[in-house]
């Protein structure tokens, strides 16, 4: 039985040690990992209360980040709670067993702690991982602030190990600004946060011998497409109804409230940034002086990522009249990922909003609040004229002459 | 919100100093944000981390900052770091030194006319802690030359902040903290 640590109402921990407590109050059984930058805490956290007797379970040191997502399944088709963290180019090496994770639908928990991809080297925050992840079949949750780390932990355990759903989840934080940024966290006490996450129900483990079962079988042309299918359909149907409801069981239970999409000054907005990470929270306050101006800003936060919240997203921006979409990742070849995403989730919709599309922040570039003035700015033109002002896709932040395609 | 900027080389405590001044601060009720640039530098390059403080839950998560509040715990970086970046008519300076404060404006002519404070947190360390770890002592001299806290309420908070260390380290960490706020100018 695993020590109770006494924890203060609030803790001062930056997002790797809030994600890092939660894997410790689930009392997840085994973390197969291979620690990077900047998500290494995370796991050297867990191994450390593991140490210290604050957790039973097994710590697994293999040899890449191939080896810690495959060490993962293989412990989740065994039938425990799994988890581990990466970053970046791990994330990377991580890919092809994600698929397999999503695939043998297995709920495992993967804190990604958002980092560059190089070439060239850089350990610092942006989006590129993330983006990389959202065909893999994973549910994606993300983090604002390392209270939302801890918190959307918890959610993601009870969402992905649902057996209505059995798949894996990633919670995302932004990398050093919120991994490394230490702010006031509120705490759980370990009881209350094991019961809210609940005891693990495996389905078709391996080691119940009394019912031996396959995964990770060959199908070839005869099922694969069913099994993908089914796969789909879950992830569509039954995975967003399980979010809403563990949002409100944690709401609640702690008073704070999670939405698949969260808004911001949207009620009367006319002009709109959508974002992820840190930038939302950032904006916020941007939008709070805005409107000390009488300007109608608004900000959307993207909190689940996949599944995509098309339909939340269509009825929130139905009346805005301009939309900046800010994308930390260099979309290399197109247009940036979230305002692919947004003109598909509006196109048919009858909105006929100004849409346009901003790379910033890449590879832990400071998004100020200057820029986003400035990107307000830009979207109250758009509002105003009802046509694009600028160029499609612009770089914020960027040092040298204006670069922008489109 | 008030927001204060430590100027260090990586080593020497800063991103400690900062985590431990919010961890401080959050005792009180208010909100705190405790953040550095990292990067791949080494031990013993120039580094900075930074504190915001506010009444209010904090957003703003951009890394730009003018700040209320310098602390410079390296006494080479007036010298080589941009230590006086996005400055406020009233910023306040709080630099680790040997010299006094009117010896160190004059060979610093970008601290004419600021407000500057002077303490040698190094030597205080050096001499207490048995090493050049200076963030504990600058934090001594903060609460000196702020007014923040009480310096009981301070030591007593700084206790449990530093409470995974050895018994001796923390008294150690006690006494520089003290003669910082004794001693600093």
């Amino acid at each position: 039985m695993a020590d109770t640590m006494e924890l203060r109402d609030i803790e001062v921990w930056d997002g790797n040690m809030a994600a890092a407590q939660a894997l410790r109050q689930a009392q997840v059984d085994v973390v197969a990992a291979y620690p990077i930058t900047p998500s290494t805490p995370i796991v050297e956290g867990y191994a450390t209360f593991k140490a210290n007797g604050y957790v039973d379970g097994e710590f697994v040191m293999v040899e890449s980040e191939h080896a810690a997502m495959s060490g993962c399944i293989g412990a989740a088709a065994a039938g425990g709670r799994v988890a581990t963290a990466t970053s970046s180019q791990g994330f990377a090496l991580m890919v092809e067993t994600l698929y397999s994770a999503s695939g043998m639908r297995l709920p495992i928990i993967l804190n990604v702690v958002n980092r560059a991809i190089g070439a060239p080297l850089n350990v610092n925050g942006d989006h590129s991982d993330m983006y990389m992840g959202r065909d893999s079949g994973w549910i994606q949750l993300d983090a604002y602030n390392p209270q939302h780390a801890y918190d959307l932990n918890f959610i993601a355990f009870k969402v992905a190990e649902d057996h209505d759903v059995r798949l894996p989840a990633m919670v995302h934080q932004d990398g050093f600004m919120t991994s490394h940024t230490a702010q006031g966290v509120c705490t759980l006490s370990d009881e209350v946060a094991y019961n809210f996450v609940g005891e693990f129900q495996p389905m078709n483990d391996m080691l119940d011998l009394d019912h031996p079962v396959t995964h990770g079988v060959q199908t070839e042309e005869d099922w694969h497409f069913e099994h993908k299918a089914r796969q789909q359909h879950a992830l569509m149907t039954a995975v967003m109804p399980k979010i809403e409801a563990a949002f409100a069981e944690f709401e609640a239970l702690t008073g704070r409230k999670y939405n698949v999409v969260e808004t911001y000054q949207m009620d009367d907005a006319q002009t709109a940034v959508i974002c992820m990470g840190t930038s939302v929270e950032t904006a916020m306050e941007v939008v709070d002086e805005l409107r000390a101006q009488g300007i109608k800003a608004g900000v959307v936060g993207i909190r689940v990522f996949r599944p995509w919240p098309l339909e939340q997203l269509a009825e929130i921006l139905k009346n805005v009249k301009a939309i900046g979409t800010l994308d930390r990742s260099s979309p290399h070849g197109t247009v940036g990922t979230l305002y692919n995403e947004i003109a598909g989730s509006l196109f048919n919709t009858g909105v006929k909003a100004v849409l346009n599309n901003y790379i910033y922040g890449l590879g832990g570039r400071d998004l100020t609040k200057a820029h986003l003035v400035g990107i307000y700015q830009d979207l109250q033109a758009n509002a105003e004229s009802g046509t694009l002002t600028t160029p499609l896709q612009q770089y914020i932040g960027l040092r040298g002459p204006k670069l922008s395609f489109f | 919100m008030l927001e204060i900027r430590w100027h260090s080389r990586a080593g020497q405590g800063a991103v400690t100093g900062a985590k431990g001044l919010a961890d401080v601060v959050s005792t009180t009720g208010k909100h705190v944000q405790a953040f550095a640039f990292y990067g791949s530098a080494k031990r013993g390059a120039a580094m900075t981390a930074y504190n915001r403080v506010d009444d209010a839950p904090i957003m703003n998560h951009e890394k730009f900052m003018a700040p209320d509040y310098v602390l410079v715990i390296d006494p080479a970086l007036v010298y080589v770091a941009d230590f006086t970046a996005f400055e406020k008519p009233d910023t306040t300076y709080i630099i680790t030194t040997h010299m006094t404060t009117e010896e160190l404006i004059a060979s610093q002519p970008k601290l004419e006319g600021k407000k500057v404070y002077t303490v040698d947190c190094i030597k205080i360390s050096q001499e207490t802690i048995g090493k050049a770890i200076p963030n504990t002592p600058m934090l001594g001299a903060l609460m000196k030359v702020s007014g923040m806290y009480e310096m009981d309420f301070f030591k007593e908070n700084m206790i449990r902040v530093l409470k995974k260390l050895p018994q001796k380290i923390i008294d150690a960490n006690m006494i520089a903290i003290q003669r910082a706020y004794d001693e600093v100018k």
